[in-house]
């Protein structure tokens, strides 16, 4: 990392520290706007928020591991999360991953070579009653069928 | 440690504790609760476990530790609540209303039967190849829930690999039950925060920052995590195999220096209770193992309080007369568990810390040098080994910079564990011991060595001899019986003032560098002494603020709570009545000794005669005794 990717990324998440506070009940909402303009918490900005927050590394490392949503290593430009719980797990979602596995070339937790990609299981997404659920990104999509889920990929940029 | 509220636990992680009322015998003050239809009254607050204490009555624990605070993590303290729906952790439940409990109901042994077999499902490890086959929480949970095969399965092949890049601890995570002690440990009681759980549900770990090895992050080596953890997950680095080696190498002149606190509390390791010292039998067990000589390393710590105490006179002439500027307060550098938390987290300090080597190190230094010469032995022949109550001494002795003999000062550091487990090996009963003398040329020792051990003992072995350096009169007539105590005990953060009232001569040992000392006639030398890095960092932090320690001329810090006596390498279990008990052991053998003052050691004038020629902080003593510091940070790379 250059040292003014450096600077850039310390002014930045001070910026947030000065919205959220140094109190260590700000960090989420910290690693949220971080996770959001980044796609990931680098080592770096997990250093830079323990020191501003005056806690260690090692615990803002704890809640961003506990976190489906946040994470510490760079993934695609897009996200697919796959529902895995038990309600869509019964209505099909095995079939669902596996065309989403053979249209990208890759497994669940893996990330397509172009970047374009990070495929992952999720845990309940409260849309037990339109099983398969799957959400790219920020967007929910339920009933899924195989066909439909690799369709929805293809539109995405 | 004796003061609970100095713990600073982060917010989340700060239990929920109900202030003890101050005066229990007024009204509200107590409460009266019913045990099993027996009635008992506590004070307001006071948790089930606590009352159940006091009534004689056993609830296993497991997440639970005296030094600690509650985490409520584990659930093998459950007992039954009248009008509660669901059990409750004894530990975690602090009392406030006139409750009826239960400890021994089906309910309350059927979930805590099932509770250590979930544990036992998740724990991978065999106890006959495990260190603390014997001495494990959770083997002794198991046997006493009479635990005869696996309910809920078990584990057969290791998940984790086991992190050994450290030279102090080792994890081993597939024997971790994740009570989080070692978190609160390093988290709240030392305040170095390298572990924390990582990762959630099936998959949550204890793990340092990115899970990288130990070795790479800002781990100070105190090893108070071993102390504190329940099973085998973490331990020490040990030593044996190479050292069993080389005393089977007849080539090879293996000595062992040994600390003062490891012969105050290796005892416990043969089921003596806590507060024996066993110096003299020791002795011959160590030699009966095979090693060729036996030192005491408060031979080097009289040398260090020489060294330590000439360079503060010297920074402190510097500053008072000469008006140069000079780093004060000066700090003690013997524990090396400190000197690396102030190298990660105060680096514009190091200047402060006084350049003397540990005395570990510096017996190093010597027995390479002066004792190869004086017996006539090739010093690549010496295998030298430290027995230290610390697991952070393995590490220093690995720092590449401890090489001032020209080879590696020390080749292991060797815990009390750990060769309580060679003793074992040996087949030595130590309690039985016949007592015997260490070995010339370093027999002698101070008492003033020897309270190395204890939290305030450097402080008052330096106080007992700049005290007669600079006033000429004997400590004796100041404190009585040159017990000075108002350094001792074991509050977290000591502080105390010495008035300099009349000045002597300049002791011939010292002419060289100070002409005389009118120049501290009048003044008031200010100290303090605190133990475990939360302290350390209380101090520091009062320091970079300008308040009263950074007034204070002096500072003794040390990693461990309770001083070396309570390292990272001593026997566990490990509390406050045990370290108390062995700080006793140390000040009623400190009582015993002819001589207890470092300047009056023999050896120690004499090795300034025949080897150290140019005096203490001279040329020969700095290339030997002395070393530098590393300015490491924060930053994890
Ligand atoms: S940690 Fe305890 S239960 Fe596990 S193998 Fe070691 S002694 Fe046995
Ligand atoms: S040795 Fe000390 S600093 Fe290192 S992990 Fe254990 S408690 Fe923390
Ligand atoms: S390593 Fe030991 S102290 Fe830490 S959580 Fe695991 S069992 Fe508990
Ligand atoms: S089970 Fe899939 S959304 Fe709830
Ligand atoms: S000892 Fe009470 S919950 Fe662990």
């Amino acid at each position: 990392m250059l040292v003014v990717e450096k600077n850039a990324l310390s002014e930045e998440i001070e910026s947030y520290v000065e919205k959220y506070g140094n109190d260590r009940s700000a960090l989420l909402m910290i690693l949220h706007e971080i996770q959001k303009k980044h796609r990931h918490i680098s080592e770096f900005a997990q250093q830079e928020v323990a020191r501003l927050l005056n806690i260690h590394p090692v615990e803002v490392y704890s809640v961003i591991s506990f976190f489906a949503f946040l994470n510490s290593n760079p993934k695609g430009r897009n996200l697919v999360r796959i529902c895995q719980t038990i309600s869509c797990d019964m209505k099909g979602k095995k079939q669902v991953v596996q065309a989403i596995e053979r249209e990208l070339g890759i497994k669940i937790g893996e990330t397509t070579k172009d970047n374009k990609f990070t495929v992952e299981y999720a845990n309940c997404l409260g849309l037990c009653d339109m099983g398969p659920a799957m959400a790219i990104n920020d967007q929910v999509y339920v009933n899924l069928t195989p066909e439909k889920a690799v369709e929805l990929l293809s539109k995405v940029k | 440690m004796e003061d609970k509220k100095s713990l600073r636990a982060p917010v989340s992680q700060k239990p929920h504790v109900v202030p003890k009322p101050e005066h229990p015998e007024y009204l509200g003050g107590s409460i009266t609760v019913e045990i099993n239809e027996k009635k008992l009254t506590v004070p307001f607050g006071t948790t089930i476990l606590e009352a159940c204490k006091q009534a004689q009555i056993h609830i296993p624990t497991l997440c639970h530790h005296e030094d600690l605070c509650v985490a409520g993590v584990c659930r093998v303290c459950v007992v039954e609540v009248e009008g509660m729906r669901t059990l409750q952790a004894s530990c975690a439940f602090p009392i406030t209303a006139p409750i009826k409990i239960k400890t021994t109901t089906n309910a309350v042994r059927k979930a805590r039967k099932h509770i250590i077999d979930l544990l036992i499902s998740e724990h991978y490890g065999e106890c006959y190849s495990c260190f603390r086959n014997n001495n494990c929480e959770l083997q002794s949970l198991a046997k006493e829930y009479g635990v005869d095969h696996y309910n809920f399965g078990h584990v057969t092949q290791p998940r984790y690999e086991v992190d050994n890049s450290s030279y102090s601890v080792v994890r081993d995570m597939d024997k971790c039950v994740l009570c989080k002690r070692c978190v609160r440990t390093c988290i709240d009681l030392q305040e170095v925060g390298v572990l924390e759980a990582i990762d959630r549900g099936h998959n949550t770990h204890i793990g340092t920052f990115f899970d990288k090895p130990l070795a790479e992050v800002i781990c100070i080596n105190c090893g108070q995590c071993i102390n504190r953890c329940p099973t085998g997950a973490l331990r020490a680095n040990d030593p044996r195999d190479e050292i069993w080696a080389a005393i089977d190498d007849p080539t090879k002149h293996v000595v062992i220096q040994t600390a003062p606190s490891p012969r105050a509390a290796i005892g416990e390791e043969f089921g003596q209770g806590a507060g024996k010292s066993f110096t003299g039998e020791l002795n011959t067990a160590l030699r009966r193992i095979g090693f060729d000589k036996v030192f005491d390393t408060n031979f080097t710590a009289d040398l260090t309080i020489i060294e330590e105490g000439t360079e503060l006179i010297l920074r402190l002439y510097k500053a008072l007369v000469k008006k140069e500027i000079v780093a004060l307060p000066q700090f003690t550098s013997c524990s090396p568990g400190w000197v690396k938390y102030l190298e990660h987290f105060y680096p514009e300090y190091i200047d402060n810390l006084s350049s003397a080597k540990s005395p570990q190190q510096m017996f190093g230094a010597l027995i390479k040098t002066f004792y190869a010469q004086k017996a006539g032995i090739d010093p690549a022949n010496i295998v030298s080994v430290a027995l230290m109550p610390c697991s952070a001494k393995k590490f220093e002795c690995n720092r590449p910079e401890m090489n001032s003999s020209g080879y590696k000062d020390v080749d292991y550091g060797l815990t009390t564990r750990e060769l309580a487990q060679m003793i074992k090996e040996a087949g030595i009963f130590l309690p039985e011991m016949p007592q015997s003398h260490f070995d010339d040329p370093f027999g002698e020792a101070s008492g003033a060595g020897l309270i190395f051990g204890a939290t305030g003992g450097v402080m008052e072995a330096a106080l007992r001899s700049v005290i007669e350096f600079v006033t000429g009169k004997r400590v004796e007539d100041v404190y009585a019986n040159a017990d000075i105590t108002p350094v001792r005990g074991f509050e977290g953060i000591r502080y105390a003032e010495i008035p300099i009232t009349e000045v002597g001569p300049v002791p011939k040992l010292l002419q060289h560098l100070v002409p005389d000392w009118n120049w501290l006639k009048g003044a008031t030398l200010k100290i303090a002494v605190c133990h475990g890095t939360a302290n350390a960092k209380k101090v520091m932090e009062d320091i970079k603020a300008g308040g009263k320690f950074s007034e204070c001329h002096f500072i003794e810090f040390m990693a461990c709570p309770g001083g070396c006596l309570g390292g990272g390498g001593q026997p566990i279990p490990t509390n406050e009545e045990i370290r108390k008990k062995r700080a006793e052991a140390i000040y009623n053998e400190d009582k015993s000794l002819p001589v207890r003052k470092s300047h009056e050691n023999r050896h120690v004038t004499e090795l300034y005669d025949m080897f150290l020629t140019d005096g203490p902080c001279g040329h020969i003593s700095h290339k030997l005794l002395h070393t530098h510091y590393v300015k490491r940070g924060k930053f994890i790379a």
